[in-house]
């Protein structure tokens, strides 16, 4: 029982982050329509960034963390220039190898900067957890459980309150009409990126003091973001975010009941069994098809 | 100067053809310089370079020098065996240092047979490596049944009576909880849950309910430093009692230490090199010599437990050399069943492995436990 409890309680931490990084990926998944393996090493840089700021440079952990989620959202705006712009309309292929280029380009100017050796962040949160009757939890880990959640509902809100969430809502719907309605798809396609850069820049940065930062720690959560972004269906956040509790979920159970070896395996196999019976994913939005 | 640098830049261009390989006898090294273990394979390359510069000081070999043919095999099995084919028929170099991980290891212990090329040894530890009949293999590294029999006499000592086990889901991880289970088992110890986990996965904190509720005493874990320095984090996170000892050599005290401050105290290692005790180690001289070359050069102190790894490969790869008397694959392969080597290890000589007249050659390295205790390495 106490097992199980622990389980549950792991499953709901590791959920906020799944969420956190599912959330960055559907809203340019979703939007842009480009298949982002970026989105991994943003992940890797905001990490990066929390050493080069808390540990080089001494500034405030909480400080380094806003800062680190604005270099984020600039470094992905950056590539969305520099890159995306040139090839809107290009074919989903030649988009993918351009991003994959990106990708290992990146991750090997990660190892460059700050070889290979893995980089622990400190954080001002105590060592000993918070302990409830025979479970217990770091306190760190509650902090990126509020930070996440805190995240996700401030972009829930911007993409349905504001005029921008409109705006890119409407993108997502049918983008030559909104074009037509006099939405600059060029600043959506910006600030999308931008966003969705920006909290896979804040994932890596409240998850680099609790693990350590390396420079490949963006594969695996890429393969994660993916993983919830078909399970929840693109472009939806509330999809993502319940996505990323339920994998999380079926990893802690599947590895504390069925195998550990088969941890991964687990999350994967649930989103088969999702995808036989629901092909557009939990939550997919409506859209024009062709 | 400028002459002299552009005829340096078009002899190296040209040296897939005849001029330097004339001069400088090759040797191959595939090793994780990218990927998940970057960081222990850039240390092993390291420590051979440190070797080559050493030996090339010191007049080289057969009166030629040696130079090394450093290759990335990016930590995947399928890029192992592209460095390994590219260094052998493109470079053509007669012997080869590698490839760190078991898995690569095995990936490209094919191609050796192929081409006929023997490949040294230097970190693996799964016996899979030299009991499947390949006589190119020469393994300076312990296996994990070595490994497991030097640990033997501390199961008393520590008062080991039930055992859980965390490895990496791999050659290496799963081939030390097997031989370690074996002979924990064999001296009456309970062996509890057996728990692996992905080599790229930084969150254990299901495996660590798992074993938490399983309630040994003492958790074995295998895998490389990075992992262990979070498994060690995390299981002072979930307030695991377990005594922690890490197995295969390839997790740095140090770096432990720096990384995973306070929750590294109390944890055991199993190490191959102990440069915090000099004098504990059988030749003093060549691991004073190899750690005064470490320094000189800037490279941090955590990376040692790993270079010296390098170090021991080439100068065992260039005595081979040396007793074959010429450059040659073959020739190499059956000179090295003779060479005695004064390593930064211990003494190196190589035994008998595996199906008869496809032996693989093994070495019986010195297996040191050590502890961390206030920030500090002590002897256990």
């Amino acid at each position: 029982m106490d097992q199980l409890l622990q389980h549950f309680l792991n499953a709901l931490m590791l959920g906020g982050t799944y969420a956190l990084l599912g959330i960055g990926l559907t809203l340019i998944f979703g939007i842009m329509r480009v298949v982002n393996f970026t989105h991994g090493e943003l992940y890797a840089f905001g990490a990066y960034m929390m050493y080069a700021l808390v540990m080089l440079s001494g500034a405030n952990f909480f400080v380094a963390l806003a800062l680190a989620v604005v270099l984020g959202a600039l470094l992905g705006a950056a590539l969305e220039f520099v890159l995306l712009r040139r090839l809107r309309g290009a074919d989903i292929d030649t988009t993918m190898l351009v991003m994959i280029g990106a990708w290992i380009a990146l991750q090997n100017a990660e190892q460059l900067a700050w070889t290979g050796v893995a980089k622990s962040i400190d954080n001002p949160f105590p060592a000993a957890p918070l302990v409830i009757g025979a479970v217990s939890v770091g306190w760190n880990r509650l902090f990126v459980f509020a930070v996440a959640l805190v995240l996700i509902g401030m972009t829930y809100l911007v993409i349905q309150k504001t005029k921008l969430g409109k705006a890119m809502r409407a993108t997502f719907q049918d983008r030559d009409t909104a074009a037509l309605m006099g939405i600059q798809i060029g600043h959506i396609h910006t600030v999308t990126f931008a966003l969705g850069s920006a909290l896979a820049a804040a994932a890596g940065a409240l998850l680099g003091p609790v693990f350590v930062a390396y420079p490949s720690m963006g594969d695996l959560a890429a393969a994660k973001a993916f993983a919830i972004v078909i399970l929840g269906g693109l472009g939806s956040i509330p999809g993502a975010t319940i996505g990323g509790f339920i994998l999380a979920l079926a990893e802690e159970l599947g590895a504390g009941y069925v195998s550990s070896g088969y941890r991964d395996a687990m999350g994967f196999l649930l989103i088969i069994a999702i995808l036989v019976f629901k092909p557009t994913g939990l939550f997919a939005q409506k859209e024009r098809i062709g | 100067m400028n002459r002299t640098l552009a005829t340096f830049f078009v002899a190296a261009a040209l040296s897939s053809g005849s001029a330097m390989s004339q001069d400088a006898i090759k040797i191959g090294v595939t090793q994780p310089l990218t990927g998940a273990f970057a960081a222990s394979g850039n240390y092993v390359t390291e420590g051979a370079k440190l070797a080559e510069t050493a030996i090339n000081a010191s007049g080289g070999v057969l009166g030629r020098k040696i130079q090394l043919v450093i290759e990335d095999n990016k930590s995947n099995p399928t890029e192992a065996v592209a460095t390994a084919e590219k260094l052998i028929s493109k470079d053509k170099v007669p012997v080869m240092l590698g490839a760190w991980s078991s898995t690569l290891t095995l990936a490209v212990m094919p191609k050796l047979m192929e081409y006929g090329v023997p490949m040294l040894v230097e970190t693996s530890s799964s016996g899979k490596i030299t009991v499947s009949g390949n006589p190119w293999i020469f393994r300076i590294s312990p296996t994990s049944e070595m490994e497991a029999k030097a640990f033997t006499g501390y199961v008393k000592t520590l008062g080991i009576k039930k055992a859980d086990f965390l490895a990496t889901n791999n050659d290496f991880g799963l081939g030390a909880s097997k031989e370690f289970a074996e002979m924990l088992k064999a001296n009456g110890v309970q062996v509890g849950v057996v728990e692996t986990m992905d080599p790229k996965a930084t969150d254990f904190a299901a495996q660590l309910a798992k074993i938490k509720a399983s309630g040994g005493d003492t958790l074995f874990v295998t895998t490389a430093v990075e992992q262990a320095t979070l498994i060690l984090k995390q299981a002072k996170e979930q307030q695991l009692k377990a005594r922690i000892i890490t197995t295969g050599g390839s997790v740095s005290p140090d770096q432990l230490i720096q990384q995973a401050g306070p929750a590294a105290d109390g944890s055991l290692h199993l190490v191959f090199f102990t440069p915090w005790f000099p004098e504990a180690v059988k030749n003093p001289d060549v691991a004073k010599r190899f750690v005064a070359a470490w320094n000189a050069k800037g490279l941090p102190a955590g990376g040692l437990t790993e270079g010296f790894r390098g170090w021991d490969g080439i100068t065992t790869i260039v005595e081979g050399i040396k007793a074959a008397g010429k450059a040659e694959p073959k020739a190499i392969q059956q000179a090295l069943w003779g060479v005695k080597v004064k390593g930064i290890n211990g003494d190196i000589a190589f035994i008998k492995q595996g199906p008869a007249g496809q032996e693989s050659a093994q070495n019986v390295p010195s297996v040191y436990l050590v502890r961390i205790d206030g920030g500090k390495v002590v002897k256990n």
